[in-house]
């Protein structure tokens, strides 16, 4: 079990107990939809579709993408107007390296911070060490390597990046496809083989050597980025993720409670498509979504941190 | 070890009871939460277990486990699936239920902060996040009946158990406090033993299952 298996590097450089009840928490998640949310009304419906965690931040992706600037952690007012209505957990993005928005997101007391590429990056070459904190972090990856990385500076959650607003699944499947058949092909090594692929992917050995063993992460392993409809949510689930994160898919849609619980609904009964059939039936509009092909290089967003 | 009878009916077959100490079959309402560290816990125990999300998924099994998670997000696929009530004629059929945190809030006669709805199998208040945010969630040790030296208790977000009701039985507590409690069939943790690795609290529940099928062996005969 994830909580019982102190990870090589968290055991080393945070509390072992710490760890415990911070991917505890992430373990409490699984299996549930975490909405991202603008203000405490939008808290208070996705809490009631059933929503097991919500994301406060200022704008969702889409407005981010479309708006342009720089995109940082929400307004403190806001989060904590979230955190008044809602008994659900809260979580809140800080941009990836900034280590002081995160030590004033742990000091409001939010339960879970997103070291987010949605954000504007603060730091192009550090990520937040995130041993330091009491509060449990979320980092995004695209791959394996990426995923161990963020683990080892103390991520107790790990999710896809997909590509944030555009509402297309096609990235977060891909990350998806990416991070299982590595942690598959690392099962199939012998011990001998794994130095190399530790090289390869640019990952502490340990936590290689870790996943040859049991084949998956260390810490739950959620899909976030492009996630639109109930369909949607079903895929990825498939795919091995443990979780599903929705962003703009919600409240950009023409129907944001039905929505919200439609997603919920298929996030659950994920490899029963009755049930998934029966979530997508009189829904309105998905929101627009975005060719990603069609974005330009700068206009990505899973390609900040690294 | 119960096996299911051929004519379909549920009741333990005679003289299927005792055949094995670890044949039941728990299902892990599995609609959201920490369900795959249970299955993992009593795997390990040598029982067998089942994921449940439809009133379907409760046929044959012997026991049912709330685990931890978003009690809000449960109470919701309970009330929707007809599991609420499917649920309560579980355990009012004489069959082990056993809530973990999230769970013991579902299993509650009584919630507060906020209120809200509950199976009401238990006879107890509980105040949801007593203990405040992800933040206040620990490790730490308590007393309890069903081992010799402090049980290990992993508290997250966790409620407390603010009133206990007449025959509930206290097994462990923490500060003062009931952390684990049972009444008959029905047991409830504010703490995770499925994060720890003192199995002691899941065999008292396969322990209570296996009561509960001996119980209903004699009352069939």
């Amino acid at each position: 079990m994830d909580t019982k298996n102190v990870n090589g590097s968290g055991g080393a450089d945070g509390n072992a107990n710490e760890w415990r009840v911070k991917v505890g928490l992430a373990e409490m998640l699984k299996g549930g939809v975490i909405m991202d949310v603008t203000n405490a009304e939008q808290a208070r419906i996705a809490e009631k579709a059933g929503a097991c965690a919500v994301m406060a931040l200022e704008r969702v992706p889409s407005d981010i993408r479309k708006e342009g600037g720089v995109a940082r952690m929400a307004s403190i007012k806001i989060i904590r107007e979230i955190m008044q209505t809602v008994t659900i957990p809260v979580m809140a993005k800080v941009r990836i390296g900034h280590f002081a928005e995160a030590e004033v997101l742990q000091a409001l007391e939010v339960d879970f911070i997103d070291e987010s590429e949605v954000l504007t990056p603060a730091d192009e070459e550090n990520h937040v060490w995130k041993h330091d904190y009491r509060v449990p972090f979320v980092c995004g990856a695209r791959n394996l390597g990426e995923a161990l990385r963020r683990i080892a500076e103390g991520a107790a959650m790990i999710r896809t990046k997909g590509e944030a607003g555009s509402g297309n699944v096609v990235e977060a499947v891909r990350h998806m496809r990416t991070i299982v058949s590595q942690m598959k092909k690392l099962t199939t090594l012998r011990d001998d083989e794994l130095m190399r692929e530790a090289k390869e992917l640019g990952a502490p050995l340990d936590l290689i050597r870790q996943i040859a063993k049991t084949g998956k992460l260390p810490v739950p392993n959620f899909s976030a980025g492009g996630i639109a409809t109930p369909a949607d949510a079903a895929l990825v689930r498939r795919l091995g993720a443990e979780a599903v994160f929705v962003g703009s898919g919600i409240f950009k849609s023409s129907d944001p409670e039905a929505r919200a619980k439609a997603v919920v609904k298929a996030t659950t009964h994920f490899d029963d498509p009755k049930s998934v059939l029966e979530a997508s039936e009189e829904l309105g509009e998905a929101m627009r979504g975005i060719d990603v092909r069609q974005l330009e290089e700068k206009d990505l967003l899973s390609t900040r941190g690294w | 070890m119960l096996r299911q009878c051929n004519d379909g009916h549920r009741a333990p077959c005679p003289g299927s009871a005792d055949d094995g100490e670890n044949g039941v079959k728990i299902g892990i309402l599995a609609v959201q939460g920490d369900f795959a560290a249970h299955a993992a816990m009593l795997a390990g125990l040598g029982a067998q277990t089942a994921e449940v999300r439809t009133v379907a998924d409760l046929e044959g099994c012997d026991g049912l486990i709330l685990p931890g998670g978003e009690s809000t997000t449960q109470l919701q696929f309970l009330q929707e699936e007809g599991l609420f009530q499917a649920v309560k004629k579980f355990a009012a059929e004489g069959r082990g239920v056993f809530g973990t945190c999230a769970g013991a809030i579902l299993l509650a006669t009584e919630v507060k902060n906020p209120a809200q709805a509950s199976l009401g199998l238990l006879d107890m208040s509980v105040l949801r996040n007593a203990y405040g945010r992800q933040l206040a969630s620990d490790v730490f040790f308590g007393s309890s009946k069903l081992t010799d030296s402090p049980m290990e208790m992993v508290f997250i977000r966790a409620p407390i158990i603010d009133r206990v009701g007449p025959g509930v039985e206290v097994l462990a507590e923490y500060l003062g406090k009931p952390v684990l409690v049972q009444k008959a069939n029905v047991m409830a943790a504010t703490f995770h033993p499925e994060l720890t690795e003192d199995t002691a609290v899941h065999r008292h529940f396969m322990n209570l299952i296996e009561a509960s099928l001996r119980q209903a062996v004699s009352a069939a005969r």
